[in-house]
């Protein structure tokens, strides 16, 4: 069985969102390598409330990877060193005894710092109801399978339907761009023979709401594809901009 | 206060139709001159908000998380049932409705369970429609796959993240309806309390978690859609922040409780590792379809699994019931894995665990197909244990996943409090003492699309209208309470962290509130409880102050709940001197050691009504009438 490790920790503190913040050490002693890395932060935080100091704040809900509540810089990547986890799926076999590690959250104008590692991702929230949607009402649907779809199709959908929405694309990106999030939503629905007839208005209203959020341009480095737990693909992005391109001229304004 | 289930009159495949008519309307150009508040924004909170939205009601939402779409009907991952009959495999209405009363061992209304069978298609036709990408055949249609307690395949799934896909389309219908404003969101608050006036549910209180200010909202009806309770049991598969609070202040505004006790506990978890452990991952129930479950035949045995020769080996679940082996349903499976390692037949470091084995299916289907079938499922085990499920066989044991009890509900899924109503996993209504696998997300969204659109009405044509502002007095005295709670927890100063005492009361809650219950345990269990409530008052810890995000102060106030309501479910399962479904009285077994259920005496929805701090509440008991299936005894042999 692997040796418990003592390990150090450069995280990120801030008061709130008018405080200026700075980076803090702390020490954390006989950690599992079993842990996952938010228990060794919930064993961090136990030790600072028991010495009457304010625990580190960190969003996290579901930890299975799913709920995209988590989500920090961990040594300079989101989600930390490997590939298409969250945060919360990380586990401290991948650290070694007497590393450092630097915590801190995602940084974006979009997404302003609420306190500690938490941030504030409500722009996604807004982009979709933007236009992250087909526009049905309950009731009144027809049969589910008078609308037949190919394998094809929906695999592709179902691939850019399962972002979780973490912000690790925005986090990755030089630009703070949110290209990826918005294109996988574009790219889940437009592949969609139902998702087709608002296709135009979509793009539009999505990009336009994006960049009313504050979020830059992409220009196509595949940071967030390389850092997304879902491994959302940089052809979503593609896609957008096809869908973009065709809607501006397709579109009475 | 006499308990009025409301089912109407007539055959039950009539009664919802008839109910549908005979509700009163509220005409649609007066539907925007109603306020209706939604708590939670889970399948059923999102359903409802969107669906009650488009119908032209003013809807505000709440919850607790950042977004809306972080809901833990996220994390669902095998599947939503519906009676479609697509497999031509002999499915109706009628056999959902009687799979899922079975299933809960005759511990449900049948009105309700007919109605949720009756609407469950138009589910699935509505989440296709808003774009939800459910598995296709080649041919373009959906596909089926089967779980456990049904003989048909009626399970529609979207590979293992069934409930991340309904949820999203439940969201984007909710986020629609923001958009067109016709929904205001409010996220990071959490609600308190439920402010009554003239005896009707009239608004919430809730705490901003930013900046922990106290804000009133003012409605004409409220909506629960919180959830369940099943971190009371500290470790379980919920997400950290799922909790009791919301269900728990109503209760004590008089919203009956239903059926705390019937908890249920999933056999295939991941174990616990070490003490430092904050939740439990489940693996899915189809992976009994080709493991099996064994431990060695010797007590102690601490050998590698590689080492334990077949004739030394245990398979418990095919030995004690051959014809349905290891797919038994959940509380079956669970109790056996217990009683092994009450044995000291568990394995791992720890002791509590058991295998699962794909060695012999390995053999049988080779491995491609079982990566195929299972591949991300053994990821997730390795990403988690580092150990290779394809050659070492998984460790696991049950854990506590999901909660059948929940406010009581009539037929319009109005609680005693009249303008209250509980929909989703916070209600008790549909799956008896123990709930069949993919029926969770049904019941979720037949609550918000397609039951309270209607039953919303009748209630708010009914009711006479007033408009009651946050000004009132009622609001003043819920901020004032909320505000003193606050400061009472805060002022403890103690010693011990939040998180210490959940961990002990969850302890508390698995060992004589869990798989296996008992008159002495159970008054064990009141009596720790009381203690350890008392031990929180005194000696809990919360650093920093209310003003601020404050994320132990959330905590303890879900924790001084969940103390509380502990105390229910053991007196719940006190009083329930039977076995049904995921309750198990030791007392009450057959001679080959399975639940006995008592028709004669326990055929009751047990509904406790509050009496006030620290006085035991009284049991108020709704009869289960069966008028179309015959209750039996559940046997596996």
């Amino acid at each position: 069985m692997a040796k418990n490790m003592n390990l150090k920790l450069k995280v990120w503190r801030q008061k709130n969102k008018e405080d200026k913040g700075r980076f803090q050490i702390y020490d954390a002693t006989n950690v599992s390598p079993d842990m996952s890395f938010l228990e060794m932060i919930d064993v961090v935080n136990e030790e600072l409330i028991k010495k009457g100091e304010d625990p580190i704040a960190i969003d996290h809900d579901c930890r299975e990877g799913i709920c995209g509540s988590c989500g920090v810089y961990i040594n300079g990547r989101p989600h930390g060193p490997l590939r298409e986890i969250t945060t919360c799926q990380l586990y401290m076999r991948h650290f070694h005894d007497g590393q450092t590690i630097v915590i801190e959250p995602w940084r974006a104008a979009a997404f302003p710092v609420i306190k500690d590692l938490i941030v504030d991702r409500s722009a996604f929230d807004r982009i979709i109801a933007a236009g992250g949607f087909i526009s049905v009402n309950t009731g009144g649907a027809p049969d589910a399978n008078a609308i037949p779809i190919t394998k094809d199709d929906q695999e592709w959908s179902l691939d850019a339907a399962e972002c979780i929405g973490c912000g690790a694309c925005v986090a990755a990106c030089k630009n703070a761009s949110a290209m990826l999030f918005v294109s996988a939503k574009a790219s889940h629905l437009v592949r969609l023979p139902q998702g087709k007839i608002e296709r135009e208005r979509r793009a539009l209203a999505m990009v336009a709401q994006m960049e009313k959020e504050g979020f830059g341009s992409c220009t196509n480095t595949e940071a967030c594809s390389a850092e997304c737990p879902k491994g959302i693909s940089m052809d979503a992005i593609a896609q957008l901009r096809r869908e973009y391109f065709k809607a501006n001229f397709k579109v009475r304004k | 206060m006499k308990l009025e289930s409301k089912v109407p009159a007539g055959g039950l495949s009539q009664k919802w139709t008839n109910h549908k008519f005979n509700l009163k309307l509220v005409n649609p150009a007066n539907k925007r001159k109603y306020d209706v508040i939604v708590v939670g924004t889970g399948l059923a909170g999102a359903s409802a908000a969107a669906s009650l939205a488009e119908l032209g009601y003013n809807v505000k939402i709440f919850c607790f998380q950042d977004s809306p779409r972080r809901a833990h009907s996220i994390a669902a991952q095998g599947g939503i049932n519906a009676s479609k009959n697509y497999p031509n495999d002999g499915d109706s209405t009628y056999r959902l409705f009687y799979d899922t009363i079975k299933g809960g061992d005759y511990r449900s209304r049948e009105a309700n369970v007919y109605r949720l069978a009756e609407v469950s298609n138009n589910i699935i036709d509505q989440c296709v429609a808003q774009g939800v990408p459910f598995a296709r055949e080649y041919g373009g249609l959906l596909d089926n796959r089967s779980f456990g307690g049904a003989q048909v395949s009626r399970t529609f799934y979207a590979r293992g993240e069934t409930g991340q896909q309904l949820l999203l389309g439940a969201y984007s219908a909710l986020m629609r309806q923001v958009g067109l404003k016709q929904v205001q969101m409010f996220t990071r608050r959490e609600m308190l309390d439920v402010v009554l006036i003239d005896g009707k549910a009239r608004g919430i209180v809730v705490r901003n978690l930013i900046n922990g200010d106290v804000e009133s909202y003012a409605a004409d009806a409220v909506l629960l859609c919180t959830g369940g309770y099943g971190n009371v049991f500290y470790l379980s598969t919920n997400a950290k922040g799922s909790n009791g609070t919301a269900v728990w202040r109503a209760y004590k505004k008089g919203a009956f409780f239903g059926n705390p006790c019937f908890t249920q506990i999933h056999p295939t978890c991941i174990p616990v590792s070490g003490s430092y452990q904050s939740k439990l991952t489940l693996m899915s129930e189809s992976l009994r379809n080709d493991g099996r479950i064994w431990v060695p035949k010797n007590p102690g045995d601490k050998r590698a699994p590689g080492q334990i020769p077949e004739e030394e080996r245990d398979y418990f679940l095919e030995r004690k019931y051959p014809s349905f082996g290891n797919l038994v349903p959940r509380d079956v499976a669970s109790r056996n894995a217990k009683e092994m390692v009450d044995a000291d037949k568990g394995v791992g470091s720890t002791g509590v665990a058991v295998y699962l084995d794909f060695n012999d299916a390995i053999k049988r289907l080779g491995r491609d197909k079982i990566e195929e079938k299972y591949g991300n499922l053994f990821e997730m085990y390795e990403l988690i244990t580092a150990e290779d499920p394809y050659h070492v066989p998984m460790r696991i044991y049950p854990a506590s996943h999901y909660t059948m009890g929940g406010l009581w509900v009539d037929y319009n899924l109005m609680t005693t409090v009249p303008g209250l109503f509980a929909l989703g996993e916070c209600n008790f209504s549909d799956h008896g003492a123990n709930r069949l696998g993919a029926s969770a997300l049904m019941q979720g969204l037949a609550d918000g699309y397609f039951v309270i659109p209607y039953t919303l009405g009748g209630y708010l044509a009914e009711m006479k209208k007033e408009k009651v502002s946050t000004d009132h007095p009622a609001f003043k005295e819920c901020e004032e309470n909320i505000k003193q709670n606050v400061r009472k927890l805060l002022s403890v100063k103690g010693k011990r962290t939040v998180d210490d005492f959940h961990r002990e009361l969850g302890n508390i809650m698995w060992n004589f509130v869990g798989m296996s219950r008992s008159e002495n345990g159970l008054k064990t269990a009141v009596e720790k409880i009381r203690t350890l409530r008392e031990e929180f008052w005194n000696d809990v810890y919360i650093p920093g102050s209310n003003e601020e995000l404050n994320q132990s102060l959330e905590k303890a106030g879900r924790v001084a709940d969940f103390l509380e309501l502990g105390e229910l479910m053991a007196e719940d399962a006190l009083q329930r001197r039977e076995s049904c479904g995921g309750h198990f009285r030791e007392e009450s077994q057959t001679e080959e050691n399975e639940a006995k259920r008592d028709d004669e005496n326990f055929a009751f929805v047990a509904a406790w009504e509050y009496k006030g701090q620290n006085v035991k509440p009284e049991l108020h008991k709704e009869q289960l009438v069966f008028e179309n299936v015959q209750p039996s005894q559940r046997s596996y042999k």
